[in-house]
Formats: C-alpha cells, sequence, structure tokens
C-alpha cells in the first residue's frame, strides 16, 4: 500500500513538474483571490486583519477545489483510469498517493498565500508553530476528502460543478476550525486554538481511513 | 405499473393503504388538538402551537438521513448488496430533504415572532442547514446518468462521507457557536416543560409524521422500482425496433414476415435487459 501510494504520489507531482498547471494556474489565481477580497473589503487594514484568517482559508478551500479537479483531469486523459486499475497497485495506495500529491500542491499553495496575507493584508503570524501545524492537519483533511469525492465525480459529465457542491459542505467544519486556529496564531490574538486542531486532526484521521476502505469500490467501477 | 402491481399481494396494498390513511388522520387530529384543544403557553403564548409540527418535521428529517445512511453501509457490505438498498437510500434521501427544508422554514417562521430574526447562527440551525446542502449535494449526484452499478457505489459513498461528517460539524459548529456568541433564545426557551394535552399532542405529532414518512418512503420505492423497469423496457423496445430496421434491410420479403412483431420482441426481451442495459453503457 505505501510503496503503491509513493508511486502515485511521484506520478502526480512528476505530471506538475512538467505541466506546471498548479504553479502557473493556480497559484496566481490564490494570489488573485486574496487581492479581491481586499477589494471587497476596502483598502482599510483593520478589517482586513481582523478577518485574514477567514479570508485564508476560504482560499484556500477554493484552491484545494481546483487542485482535486486537476489531479482526476490527468486521470481522465487518454484512459489513464484503465491504466491505473491495470497495473493492479493497491486501490488504498492509490488514494493515499493521490492525496499525498493533492496535499503537498495545497501546502505550496498554503505558503504563497500565506505570505500575500502577510504583505497584501499586513498581517503577523506571531504563533509560527500552530499556523504550520494548523495547515498541515487541515490539509490532509482537505486532501483526503478532495480526493474521496474527486473519484465519485470523476468521468461524469457534470464532474466541475458537482464537485464543489459535494465537496465544499462536507469540508465546512475544516474551515470553521482551521480559521480559529489561526486566529489564534495571527496577529497575537487570545483564543486557544488547540482544540480546533484535535478537531481538524479528528477530521483528516476519518476521512483518511473512509477513502482507504472505500476507494476500491469507486476505482472498480465508472 | 401493471407488472409492479401484479407482484404486490393485495394484503401488502391493503396495509400500506391504512397506513397512509391513519397517517393522515394523525396529522389531522395533531392539526386539531394544536390549533384548537391545547392551550397557549405561558411564555411563548400562541406560539407554542409550532411545536407540533417542527419537532416531528425535524425528527423525520434525521430519520431519513439516517436511514440512507445505513441503505448506503449495506449496499456497500459485499455480503448485503442489492438493489433494495440503493433504492431505499436514494428514496429517503429525497423525502428526508423535502422534511429537511420544512425544518428550516418552519423553524424561521418560529424564529421571527420568538427572536425577532428569520436566521440565527445557532448551532443546530447551522448544522441542519449543513446537513441540507450536503444531501443536496447526494441527490445531484444520484441524479447523474450512468449505469446502475457505478451510480449506486458513487452515491452509496457519497452518503457514507457525507453522514459521517454529521457528529464533526455538529461539535464544530456548536464550539464555534459557544465561543462566539451568547447562547440565543433557542437553548433557553425551546425546551418547555410541558404536560397534559401538550405532551399527547406532540406525541401524537410524532406518530402521524413518522407513518407518513413510512408511507412516503414506501411509495417513493415503488416508484423507482417502476421507472428502473420502464427503462429498461423503453431500452429494450429501441432495441427490438433498431433490430427490426436492420432485418428490413437486409433480408428479403419472405424473411421479413416470419419476423415477430417489434412488439412480440419487447416481451420476449424485457427478461434479460439488464445484460443489454450492460451492453449499452459498455457501447457508449
Amino acid at each position: 500500500m505505501w510503496r503503491d501510494a509513493l508511486l502515485v504520489a511521484t506520478k502526480d507531482l512528476r505530471i506538475e513538474m512538467r505541466s506546471r498547471v498548479t504553479v502557473n494556474q493556480v497559484a496566481p489565481l490564490s494570489v488573485l483571490m486574496l487581492i479581491l477580497f481586499a477589494f471587497a473589503l476596502g483598502p482599510d487594514r483593520k478589517p482586513l486583519v481582523a478577518a485574514s484568517a477567514g479570508l485564508y482559508w476560504v482560499a484556500v478551500l477554493f484552491a484545494a477545489v481546483l487542485a482535486v479537479q486537476r489531479s482526476f483531469a490527468i486521470e481522465s486523459a487518454e484512459s489513464a483510469r484503465d491504466g491505473l486499475r491495470l497495473w493492479g497497485l493497491d486501490p488504498a495506495g492509490v488514494f493515499l498517493g493521490k492525496a499525498a500529491a493533492v496535499g503537498v500542491q495545497l501546502l505550496f499553495l498554503e505558503v504563497l498565500m500565506g505570505a500575500g496575507v502577510v504583505l497584501l493584508y499586513g498581517a503577523h503570524i506571531t504563533g509560527i508553530l500552530a499556523a504550520i501545524l494548523t495547515c498541515v492537519l487541515a490539509t490532509a483533511g482537505l486532501a483526503a476528502v478532495g480526493v474521496s469525492y474527486g473519484a465519485i465525480s470523476s468521468g461524469l459529465r457534470v464532474r466541475e460543478t458537482l464537485l464543489p457542491l459535494l465537496m465544499l459542505p462536507v469540508v465546512a467544519p475544516v474551515l470553521l476550525a482551521a480559521t480559529q486556529s489561526w486566529r489564534s496564531a495571527v496577529s497575537g490574538g487570545t483564543s486557544n486554538g488547540e482544540p480546533w486542531m484535535a478537531l481538524l486532526a479528528v477530521f483528516a484521521a476519518v476521512y483518511l481511513a473512509a477513502g482507504v476502505l472505500a476507494f476500491g469500490p469507486l476505482l472498480e467501477e465508472s | 405499473m401493471i407488472h409492479d402491481q401484479r407482484k404486490q399481494s393485495s394484503l401488502e396494498r391493503y396495509c400500506v393503504a391504512l397506513l397512509g390513511v391513519s397517517s393522515l388522520i394523525g396529522i389531522a387530529a395533531t392539526v386539531w388538538l394544536g390549533l384548537w384543544v391545547t392551550p397557549p403557553d405561558v411564555n411563548m403564548g400562541q406560539l407554542v402551537r409550532l411545536v407540533y409540527v417542527h419537532p416531528p418535521v425535524a425528527w423525520v428529517a434525521y430519520l431519513a438521513f439516517g436511514i440512507t445512511a445505513l441503505a448506503s453501509v449495506a449496499y456497500l457490505w459485499k455480503k448485503t448488496r442489492a438493489r433494495f438498498w440503493d433504492r431505499l437510500a436514494g428514496a429517503s434521501a429525497e423525502i428526508g430533504v423535502v422534511f429537511c427544508a420544512l425544518t428550516l422554514i418552519s423553524g424561521s417562521i418560529w424564529g421571527r415572532p420568538t427572536w425577532g430574526v428569520w436566521w440565527t447562527w445557532d448551532a443546530r440551525l447551522t448544522s441542519t442547514a449543513l446537513l441540507l446542502v450536503l444531501f443536496l449535494g447526494y441527490l445531484a449526484l444520484r441524479k447523474v446518468p450512468g449505469s446502475f452499478e457505478s451510480r449506486s457505489k458513487r452515491s452509496s459513498v457519497a452518503a457514507l462521507i457525507a453522514f459521517l461528517d454529521v457528529p464533526i460539524d455538529h461539535f464544530s459548529v456548536l464550539w464555534w457557536h459557544t465561543l462566539h456568541q451568547p447562547p440565543t433564545v433557542l437553548n433557553a426557551g425551546l425546551a418547555p416543560h410541558i404536560h397534559g394535552i401538550m405532551a399527547w399532542t406532540l406525541l401524537l405529532g410524532f406518530c402521524a409524521f413518522t407513518m407518513g414518512f413510512a408511507w412516503l418512503l414506501i411509495q417513493r420505492y415503488r416508484i423507482e422500482t417502476m421507472r428502473e423497469e420502464l427503462d429498461e423496457q423503453l431500452l429494450a423496445a429501441s432495441l427490438a425496433e433498431r433490430r427490426s430496421e436492420a432485418s428490413s434491410e437486409f433480408s428479403s420479403n419472405e424473411a421479413r414476415t416470419t419476423e415477430p412483431s417489434p412488439r412480440a420482441r419487447v416481451h420476449a426481451r424485457t427478461a434479460r435487459t439488464g445484460d443489454l442495459q450492460e451492453s449499452q453503457v459498455a457501447a457508449e
């Protein structure tokens, strides 16, 4: 399972290295989202800093939808999906590999957007360790849910519209928890982020386990 | 439809009809008791009458989603995999979405005079709204055309993922709410101590709405079965038509007269339409 996961993850990341879709398209879009949020809220620094944690995680959520769509777009071309099946890889390994690749790309985008929040909104990340831990936990949950739903909706004619509708309500707790946890780490927030990090960890564990168990039937069919 | 009714025994039909009629009578009695017989509440006045409708409707919504989740697990588990579970999950989710929307609407109507707002970011309200969106997505997924097997597997996994989210949603929204808002009237005012005729009316409301749900579920399940049969028959009919066209093009007049009519072919082929449908999907 782990070997298969590593194979699939390196394959996906190698495709990304060569095609540079995340770097050239999703990354500029994420920064653009931060700029658009600032337009919506006005140039005043105070409301921007106050809302920065929430805006950051909303942007991450939308970027995650795009990353997942991309992750399954590369499987839909030229029957690559059938290829995955015919190689005899463990479905759980395929799930973990794809989730890891999506997670790595998301972490890259999160670092970029974190820099954007600091530079554009003037927010100060005071608890750097808490912020990083939150990012890692939230990304694991987002990638697990995203890859599960990506597999469900891939190959359907309505996948572009269906994936966000399926995925975003499920990851709503990630948005809530990550925002609260970040609020404690950004600009000297006073609230306690630990219970929210625990919630993120539980979320990631539940959906990674569910994906490992349920990915077999999804890969067989459709 | 005729085909389906033939399968149902008369006793079954009688029981279903009885269930429908008794739920109608129960709901009518709840309305009568709730609007005319029961007294107004000390704190909430006439507004308390919504208590006979709102909680039973919410209960039916949660029950329906619970059945969807259990049926999806039963479908995914190879030992119990059967079309029954998939149809049941779909039928239950559809009714659940309707009742979940009714819960939010009736709650909103109740909230406006009680709290002065149509909506408040209360934990229960927020998680119910998320639940509605989750299962709207599930229904959208079920509507996507495809072969029965792939559609049912996709939708059972989606139902499972959605249902796992319910407790996490609930806790996160609860914490979020308690950390960032003072408790609303909902927590204090929604659990009035009720006795006598009010309690009995509420109990009747729960029973009547649950029976109504069961009746709707049976009907929705039957419609789904009929729809599947209709699809198969239409497919068989069009296949037979194509075949007769082909044979009329390539064979002589004598050969065509000995061919069975397309209608006769439909009946002959209905028995193994499952195979035909799969080959059709594969051809697509």
